[in-house]
């Protein structure tokens, strides 16, 4: 296999491998606990290839990109900056950040929008071991009744979604699979 | 295929919607700001539903686009033809057969699947608007979610018509929140805003984006004494008997003659060539 260097494993035919991302993004976020593939780019490690291809979507100059934790290495520093151009920036400001749960929290950290501008909020990639519809049981906009999806912290996002309209929303990662929470979702624990 | 990037719109701009989509799905209802740029036709021609479209696509979609309900129209057929020369996309008139449709001021009488997503042209996004002119304060409203001068609209036309008269761009409460615009549509449509496909809602001139997920709750504002009603011509479609569809009236002649006929052409040509017949059909076949 080749070196990763910073010029490799970005999209091969940016405007389809792009759309192909955003569709798979857009129908995740617009459905919570449906679990999607997501594939086209091929960051350096830690990166799963979702999270990176949710980067080269979603990111380019005009956002701020927070690196967490074991997420923040020299490869990947270089490979989002040729690749996406987005500057790299404290949690605080970012409008994205993506790493492992942990090294994410704590989520009072991110912007969470303001009442009369709630967009202004971070989207957080939360890369996972694994992705499994069971678990929290979730209910709001975008599903039919309940669905399921394995959570990392009940708690913590059970308070994100208690400043709706506010607050942070989320997309998880795993090798080539994404899922989403969007702030507007209710959660239990499994009961 | 053409000298363009796909989809017309260059791929900066593509993620500017894209996060704004994403961002409206997130919040339903709200409407995000976004950077809208010109197109090449006039706003008020759909500008915001091209560019949300342009971002939604993949060269895999089947595309459709109708106006006021008829894919024949001419804002429909040009917005067509755009995505077919920038896109390469498939483009279709039937409701059944496609993935994204592009729609001003109706929903297809069809119902839409889970695999479908509906964009629309909208002209004036926010529904306090017309209340209140200043952004500053609209956006207040918004925030305290202070909505109090919405039903004094409603109430307004009660006490000078003895009904709610607004009959299009009925206003909404989206997931309890946020009052929306649902676009001009007919509030006929206003009861399958609850549906199983995404709908993105795209306002160029206005520069605003908001989205409902699929199966969110959407409540047409109304009092208890006089609840929203779905209204339509009582009448059924001259061409194809269906009872059920949005019509438009037709004059004839200038003796005030009139028909009325399914605004949504589509369900129209499908019912006729299943074999329905309507009170007129048969003279004008003849």
């Amino acid at each position: 296999m080749n070196a990763q260097t910073q010029f490799s494993g970005g999209f091969r035919n940016a405007p389809v491998d792009a759309s192909h991302a955003f569709r798979a993004a857009m129908t995740v976020m617009a459905r919570p606990g449906e679990i999607r593939d997501l594939t086209g780019a091929e960051p350096p490690a830690p990166l799963s290839i979702a999270a990176g291809t949710l980067l080269l979507t979603l990111c380019d100059p005009e956002t701020r990109v927070h690196l967490a934790g074991e997420a923040d290495t020299e490869a990947v520093r270089k490979w989002l900056t040729f690749q996406t151009g987005a500057p790299i920036v404290a949690a605080a400001e970012a409008d994205f950040a993506v790493g492992r749960w942990d090294d994410l929290m704590p989520l009072n950290t991110y912007r969470i929008g303001t009442s009369e501008y709630p967009d202004r909020s971070a989207t957080l990639i939360v890369e996972c071991d694994a992705l499994e519809q069971q678990g929290a049981v979730l209910s709001g906009p975008g599903i039919k009744e309940v669905a399921h999806l394995s959570l990392p912290d009940i708690a913590v996002l059970t308070g994100n979604a208690a400043l709706y309209p506010l607050g942070c929303d989320f997309f998880f990662t795993s090798g080539t699979q994404v899922a989403a929470l969007p702030r507007s979702t209710q959660i239990r624990a499994e009961g | 295929m053409s000298e363009y990037n796909f989809a017309y719109l260059d791929e900066q701009t593509k993620r500017m919607i894209r996060r704004a989509i994403l961002k409206g799905l997130a919040v339903p209802g709200y409407q995000v700001p976004f950077a809208s740029r010109e197109m090449p036709m006039p706003y008020g021609w759909g500008t915001g539903g091209v560019q949300v479209s342009a971002a939604t696509l993949t060269p895999e979609d089947t595309f459709k686009v109708i106006d006021q309900g008829a894919d024949d129209t001419t804002n429909a057929v040009s917005i067509r033809k755009f995505f077919e020369n920038t896109a390469g996309v498939e483009t279709t008139e039937e409701t059944e057969k496609a993935t994204v449709i592009q729609t001003r001021h109706r929903i297809p009488e069809a119902k839409l699947r889970e695999d479908q997503i509906i964009v629309y042209q909208v002209p004036i996004p926010e529904p306090l608007r017309f209340l209140e002119p200043r952004e500053t304060e609209t956006r207040k409203m918004h925030s305290l979610e202070e909505y109090g001068l919405m039903h004094v609209k409603l109430y307004e036309d009660i006490s000078q018509h003895g009904a709610i008269s607004t009959a299009y761009a009925y206003p909404v409460k989206v997931s309890d929140r946020y009052v929306m615009d649902p676009s001009p549509i007919p509030k006929f449509d206003n009861p399958k805003l609850e549906m199983d496909a995404i709908q993105l809602f795209g306002a160029g001139r206005e520069q605003r984006i908001y989205a409902v997920p699929p199966h969110t709750k959407v409540v047409s504002l109304d009092f208890e004494d006089y609840p929203f009603e779905a209204t339509k011509a009582n009448h059924p479609c001259d061409l194809c008997g269906a009872e059920d569809s949005y019509l438009d009236e037709v004059i004839m002649d200038d003796a005030g003659n009139r028909m009325f006929v399914c605004s949504d052409t589509d369900y129209c040509r499908s019912r006729r060539e299943a074999g329905h017949v309507g009170r007129l059909a048969e003279e004008d076949a003849a």
